[in-house]
């Protein structure tokens, strides 16, 4: 029981730490709370009894803090100080309350909370350890019964690495340098 | 080591004495990642961070002479190369792409559940030498406020 | 169902972030939370009160384990979809970057009326 009114606390820490990343109007502060959220739900992944993935999930919030930071950091940081359209800033919040208007009754279909409907993971408990010999469940979901998913998420990474290299690139005028040697001029 | 470049000497000495432990404890959560906790993934993302550390203590001029840009793309491009023969060599032997060929093993040892040790070594190299060419991409576009050493020095 | 409600309000704060703010460091946020909010409620889904992590260790009976283990499958696909996010956003921000190069400001709305 006491583990549902943890849950409670720290998605009440998440929502005002992305409420003060929306509103906030100096970049660095938004860009620390998005980091503080982001480390709020590991520890809720923690709770919820998946270590696999709040292990990921920290390593990943610091390396997405380093790369949002250089964003940030490294341009001049102007604040933008003209105020959103009037309209587009209303209509917005007109909508989001209309879903979650909706999302309310949506919501009432779904299982109960904490009794989930395991109709494929029964066979992969059950015969998990003959079949595949790792005690890690969640491994061998991932390298043994699912490995194309794995598979095709090693090519999403690779082609979104490629997609950034070749934003990246710069051309110079004189000669067309390779992208990844040292440039001295600048 | 050069003055100029990276950050103050503090931080490059705690960077000489973490890069071992972090290392070791990136190939710890991989190599154990079908009986603990971790995996190919975070293990990957950690190596890279060991790189980046260095990189923004030392500067990026002295990293990319151990490990440059090259470097970086062609061991991500092995260790794509070995999850796709994995499963090919699946495919001659046992009938269907990605199958488990090797011996199941005892549970709790390390050499146990087949092909699983060889797709998280291979899913650490691409991801962890993957993260680090996008941070060295990056890095290239900043307006570097120090002095720079002359060609022919260092 | 409280939980679940929470965590649909976190997703209706990224896409507001997303939709009416100007400055594009500020939409690439509204993402990110947006992904934090729908992992969440993966992991949400597959939760068994009293459960155990999906994990076997020496001291555990496999009869007991099976029983009570907490659904492995949507942590599966929460790994993989962390790791994606942390590409995507890569991506985004080298597209900030290039953009910030170009036109010399990051508002949206300024660089809608310089295109070209």
């Amino acid at each position: 029981m006491e583990t549902i009114i943890i849950l409670h606390i720290i998605l009440v820490f998440m929502i005002i730490g992305s409420l003060i990343t929306v509103e906030i109007r100096n970049m660095l502060s938004a860009v620390i709370s998005v980091g503080a959220v982001g480390f709020a739900l590991s520890l809720a992944f923690l709770f919820l009894d998946a270590p696999d993935i709040a292990i990921t999930q920290v390593i990943v919030e610091i390396l997405s803090l380093v790369i949002l930071i250089r964003a940030t950091i490294k341009v001049d940081n102007v604040a933008i100080e003209k105020r959103e359209h009037i309209l587009s800033d209303r209509t917005a919040l007109i909508f989001v309350g209309m879903i979650l208007v909706f999302a309310w009754f949506a919501f009432q279909s779904l299982p109960t909370f904490g009794e989930p409907s395991m109709r494929v993971s029964e066979y992969y408990l059950m015969n998990g350890l003959r079949e595949v010999g790792a005690t890690n469940f969640v491994t061998s979901v991932i390298l043994d019964y699912r490995a194309y998913d794995t598979l095709g998420e090693a090519m999403v990474l690779f082609t979104s690495i490629s997609g950034a290299f070749v934003i990246l690139r710069r051309w110079k005028k004189e000669q067309d340098k390779d992208f990844l040697r040292i440039d001295r001029e600048h | 080591m050069d003055k100029h470049t990276g950050m103050t000497p503090i931080v490059k000495m705690i960077t000489k004495v973490l890069c071992g432990l972090m290392l070791v404890f990136g190939a710890f959560i991989v190599a154990y990642g079908h009986i603990t906790p971790g995996g190919g993934f975070p293990g990957g993302v950690m190596i890279a961070l060991v790189y980046i550390l260095i990189t923004l203590a030392y500067g990026r001029v002295i990293v990319e002479r151990k490990v440059s840009g090259i470097t970086a793309s062609v061991v991500d491009d092995i260790g794509a190369l070995i999850f796709w023969s994995v499963g090919m060599i699946g495919l001659f032997v046992g009938g269907s792409y990605l199958f488990n060929f090797l011996g199941k093993g005892n549970p709790f040892h390390i050499l146990s559940a087949g092909t699983i040790i060889i797709n998280n070594i291979a899913i650490t190299l691409k991801v962890g030498m993957c993260l680090y060419a996008i941070f060295l991409a990056l890095s290239i576009l900043q307006r570097v406020v120090i002095d720079e050493p002359k060609e022919g020095e260092e | 169902m409280t939980l679940y409600f929470l965590d649909f309000v976190l997703l209706v704060i990224g896409i507001y972030a997303l939709v009416a703010k100007r400055h594009i460091v500020k939409k690439i946020l509204g993402v990110a939370i947006m992904e934090y909010s729908v992992n969440l409620f993966l992991i949400l889904i597959g939760f068994k009160k009293a459960g155990v992590a999906p994990i076997l260790t020496k001291d555990m009976n496999l009869v007991t384990f099976i029983k009570t283990a907490v659904d492995p499958l949507p942590q599966a696909l929460v790994l993989t979809s962390i790791v994606i996010g942390l590409g995507t956003l890569a991506l985004m921000v080298s597209i900030a970057i290039r953009l910030y190069e170009r036109y010399g400001t990051f508002d949206m709305h300024e660089i809608n009326r310089l295109r070209g």
